[in-house]
């Protein structure tokens, strides 16, 4: 067991080393620090003097890859490449360009406010998925499960901007249940994170639904569903017991691979909701065109789905006794 | 007399489907007594399971429903009960065991969970009490240290051994009745002798009834007391087993009979029985039978034969067989097949050799540890000799995991070979690369097991077999290539308009010989059946073996069998070689391997093989004039 997650994170080295370059080509390459200053400068009128300031001044004027005029190690790492972006790998996130705030520190104050809408969102989404995809698959082929499965399709064809301004008009504005939007320190937040929980799993239901009831489906019809039942199990234990851990396997996967993604937050949710998490942080970083930022989290999000996938492997030996570890 | 243990009373099983009703069971009556055998034969799709299904209770709902009938356990009707009532029998006093041991027990739990669950249901129990049983059980069935295997989880057994705990869970309640729905069919030979010997045991020391569902006709006749011949949701042929291997009856009987392949029947075609069972929505109004019957007579069609006693303790519903239907107006014959078989030879004088295999290993690394190093190697094929010789078939038999398949692939080159030269025609194929093995490719064509699985479901007929022709005769034009997909399809049996359909639209036995058509449109001269006809019912595998047979003579082909099958080797080898481990044990011609076996594993195997007395084949005569 020891050695398959070794291995596993030995694998993922490489590919953190890979994803860390893909990143810098991207924001050094195909869009140049040049283009960067331009942007920030304002497109017109800009002088190239005022070009070459702004980037001594955030630490571009530098070469990218290979910097000809230094000897030794220096060719290497005298460059934009090396100052920022491998730093990355070791999770130092620099300053940002447009007010010089200290992206790390920034990122561990709002990812909290990211988990506070996400954990309980995932949760108790899926639970809610899990037991309607159960009860349509067991009474599968009536006209309950045939109407359950047109009202999934309905809800995931409806857009999520949808279920937030509904949400938001219906129970923050006319019932005043909640507040519209808006976030708190501590405890406080807890009212200001009810409206985009609720509307997040609604808004996720009929994905979810339909997904797991296929999966419930195809357990349902395998040669040991038919033994439990000749074994002279009710139904009810067939499908919780036998068909249940069964039907976990392909579950997870779907499932266990968006976790460390709770950390990122919504880009959406959180723009409408006005939470200060890191999806509105990143929307922020785009609008106000901060490629330190932007690139910091486009990394993150790399590093964030390479640990999900870890995740995975190791969650299906737990649940698969047919994975081994060799 | 007492009871009997099970009783079905015209039992009706229908299914609603969106082409109508479909009368999967239609009217089925038997009885099992206390310690009795019953089988029920026939081909795939006659309702065999169906009726098997309906007796447990487990009939899919809500599609499928029994319609009428009644089913009695030791006297009472069970197909009324409620459904707590009918858990308290299934598991209990009517327990089952499947065909596919491989996949019918639960993945994710061990084996003990899943025996003391039963247990624990059924049976006022502790949890260690339910422990010890399990064990007692798994002591029983015969498997080696249940201590430790009560932990196990299923994937670490092999076939034979999840059967065997397929049948403690059935036994740990001692059921009345025990339904086998063929039990032995996914294992190899010797575990299938084990297995039926297993439940012949349980048989005798509790008295259990059994149900044994089977196409396998030598299995019948070693171990059941009373068979009932079923076809298209009908019993056509009711009696004891040794009336009916003697004197059968029933035109289908026969024919389902001849149609075995076994060493008497060397040189000669099978029986077959033309077209197929009729689909459950659309009988016939008279015998069921009518349509496909060699011996069809006007008034077949429209009047039902009822099952009757026409000789002692034989039941048979043909109105052949029926003196006043004979003596009426109905009795013109329509159609009269010859009882005779035609012969079959292919032309064995050409003797000389268009393959040889010397010392042919194929070893895979074992990979293990943090870096996955190569640990061992794992030696499936270990350096093996063949000989295949022109216009002949050479079988390679074995057991799952001796190496067969890999030896075969490794032949044709789909796998590279470690070490060995492999001549073909004097050029060894072992030493070529991708370029220059090109020519040797469409002289080298492959026939794989699964009819199902091996067709692309998105390509049509045209398009399968086009592809092969296209890479490997490149020189063809697009009116050539037509011109021999028409030609290959006529061979095969199949009509020219067929070319335009797709895969899902062909039943098995056609999908087979599109497999066949395939592999002869780009003229090979050597073909490698691997178990191209295991999955077939007997009736259409003697189809598929009068065609290679056939094809062979025509086209003077040369095949290497590979199978696990002995009776089919038996009927179309000339020569055999026996593979055990990674090496070849005994090579000899058919007739030598069969008479005088001199490997222990040779006649291992072949004591294993149900075999039916030969005299009985040549009573086998279809009835009328």
């Amino acid at each position: 067991m020891l050695t398959y997650i070794i291995r596993r994170i030995l694998y993922a080295v490489p590919i953190v080393i890979g994803v860390n370059v893909l990143t810098a080509v991207l924001f050094f390459y195909v869009n140049t620090p040049d283009d960067m200053a331009r942007k920030t400068l304002g497109e017109k009128n800009v002088t190239p003097a005022a070009i070459e300031n702004w980037k001594r001044d955030h630490g571009y004027n530098l070469p990218t890859f290979l910097n000809a005029k230094e000897t030794g190690v220096s060719t290497v790492t005298q460059t934009i490449f090396f100052q920022k972006s491998v730093p990355l790998l070791w999770f130092d996130f620099g300053r940002s360009d447009r007010n010089n705030i200290d992206i790390g520190g920034e990122i561990k104050k709002r990812m909290w406010a990211s988990l506070a809408v996400s954990i309980p969102m995932f949760l108790i989404g899926i639970l809610i998925d899990l037991t309607f995809a159960m009860i349509l698959a067991y009474y599968r082929g009536t006209y309950l499960d045939i109407w359950g499965v047109v009202l999934a399709v309905i809800m995931m064809s409806v857009s999520t901007l949808f279920y937030i301004i509904g949400g938001q008009f219906v129970l923050g504005k006319v019932l005043k249940m909640f507040p519209v939007s808006g976030y708190d320190t501590g405890l406080y937040s807890v009212k200001f994170v009810i409206l985009p929980v609720i509307i997040g799993i609604i808004g996720g239901i009929g994905v979810g639904v339909r997904f797991y009831r296929t999966v419930f489906l195809e357990e349902i019809n395998k040669d040991y569903i038919r033994t439990a039942r000749a074994k002279g199990l009710s139904e009810a234990r067939v499908l919780f017991k036998h068909a249940l851990k069964n039907a976990m396997i392909p579950v997870l996967t779907n499932v266990v691979v968006s976790i460390p993604f709770l950390f990122y937050g919504s880009l959406i949710m959180e723009t409408f909701f006005a939470i200060p998490g890191l999806g509105n942080f990143t929307i922020d970083a785009i609008q106000s065109q901060d490629f330190a930022i932007v690139r910091s989290m486009v990394y993150l999000g790399s590093i964030l789905y390479i640990i999900g996938l870890i995740l995975t492997d190791i969650s299906y030996t737990l649940v698969d006794p047919r994975v081994r570890f060799e | 007399m007492s009871t009997p243990v099970i009783q079905v009373k015209d039992l009706k099983t229908y299914f609603q489907t969106p082409k109508g009703v479909a009368k999967a069971v239609d009217g089925v009556s038997f009885e099992i007594p206390k310690g009795g055998t019953f089988a029920l034969v026939g081909e795939s799709g006659c309702g065999k399971s169906v009726t098997a299904l309906s007796l447990i209770q487990l009939v899919p709902e809500p599609a499928g429903y029994i319609a009428g009938g009644e089913i009695l356990l030791n006297g009472r009707d069970i197909a009324g009960l409620t459904e707590r009532e009918k858990r308290a029998i299934r598991g209990n006093k009517i327990s089952m065991i499947f065909q596919e041991p491989m996949t019918s027990l639960n993945p994710v739990f061990t084996i003990g969970d899943q025996i003391m669950e039963t247990i624990r249901l059924h049976q006022r129990k502790t949890s260690a009490e339910a422990r010890t049983l399990a064990m007692e059980m798994f002591g029983k069935v015969g498997l080696p240290n249940p201590e430790s295997l009560i932990n196990e989880y299923p994937h670490r057994l092999s076939g034979g051994m999840r059967q065997r705990v397929m049948i403690a869970i059935a036994l740990s309640c001692k059921p009345d009745l025990l339904i086998a729905d063929e039990p032995t069919t996914a294992l190899d030979v010797t575990i299938q002798d084990q297995i039926i010997e297993l439940i012949r045991e349980v048989k005798e020391s509790t008295g259990t009834a059994i149900l044994l569902i089977t196409h396998n006709l030598a299995l019948v006749y070693r171990n059941a007391g009373t068979v009932g011949v079923m076809y298209a949701g009908k019993i056509v042929e009711l009696t004891a087993t040794k009336n009916l291997f003697r004197n059968p009856m029933h035109p289908y009987t026969v024919k389902l009979l001849r149609s075995i392949p076994g060493g008497e029947k060397r040189g000669k075609a099978l029986d077959t029985i033309s077209g197929t069972v009729p689909p459950a929505t659309s009988y016939p109004a008279g015998c069921h039978f009518s349509g496909r019957c060699p011996r069809e007579m006007e008034g077949c069609a429209s009047v039902y034969p009822e099952l009757t006693e026409r000789a002692a303790g034989h039941t048979v519903a043909c109105h052949l067989h029926d003196p006043e239907f004979m003596a009426g107006g109905n009795s013109k014959p329509l159609r009269h097949e010859p009882d005779a078989l035609p012969p079959l030879t292919a032309p064995y004088a050409e003797r000389e050799v268009l393959l040889d295999v010397r010392a042919l290993k194929t070893h895979y690394p074992v990979r293990k540890g943090l870096f996955k190093k190569i640990t061992g190697f794992v030696k499936a094929v270990d350096g093996i000799d063949l000989t295949v010789r022109k216009g002949a078939t050479l079988a390679l038999v074995g057991e799952s995991g001796c190496g067969k398949t890999t030896a075969g692939k490794s032949i044709i080159q789909l796998i590279r070979p470690t070490a060995g030269e492999i001549l073909f025609k004097g050029s060894d194929l072992a030493r070529m690369d991708e370029r220059t093995i090109k020519p040797f490719r469409s002289l080298i064509q492959i026939i794989f097991q699964d009819p199902y699985s091996s067709l692309n479901p998105r390509l049509m007929i045209k398009d399968t077999i086009e592809e092969g022709i296209k890479v490997l005769k490149p020189g063809l034009g697009k009116a050539e290539r037509e011109r021999k997909i028409t030609e290959v399809l006529d061979r095969v049996g199949l009509t020219p308009d067929m070319m335009y359909r797709y895969p899902h639209e062909f039943s098995g036995g056609q999908r087979q010989r599109i497999g066949i058509a395939r592999a002869l449109a780009v003229d090979p001269e050597f073909i490698v059946c691997d178990e191209a006809v295991s999955a077939l019912d007997v009736s259409v595998q003697a189809q598929i073996l009068n065609l290679l047979k056939s094809i062979q003579r025509d086209f003077g082909l040369s095949f290497l069998f590979i199978t696990h099958d002995l009776s089919v080797v038996e009927y179309i080898a000339d020569e055999v070689a026996v593979m055990y481990d990674g090496k070849i044990v005994e090579r000899n011609s058919t007739v030598e391997i069969f008479s005088n076996p001199v490997h222990d594993y040779t006649k291992k195997l072949l004591a294993a093989i149900p075999k039916i007395d030969e005299e009985l084949v040549k009573l086998w005569k279809l009835p009328g004039k």
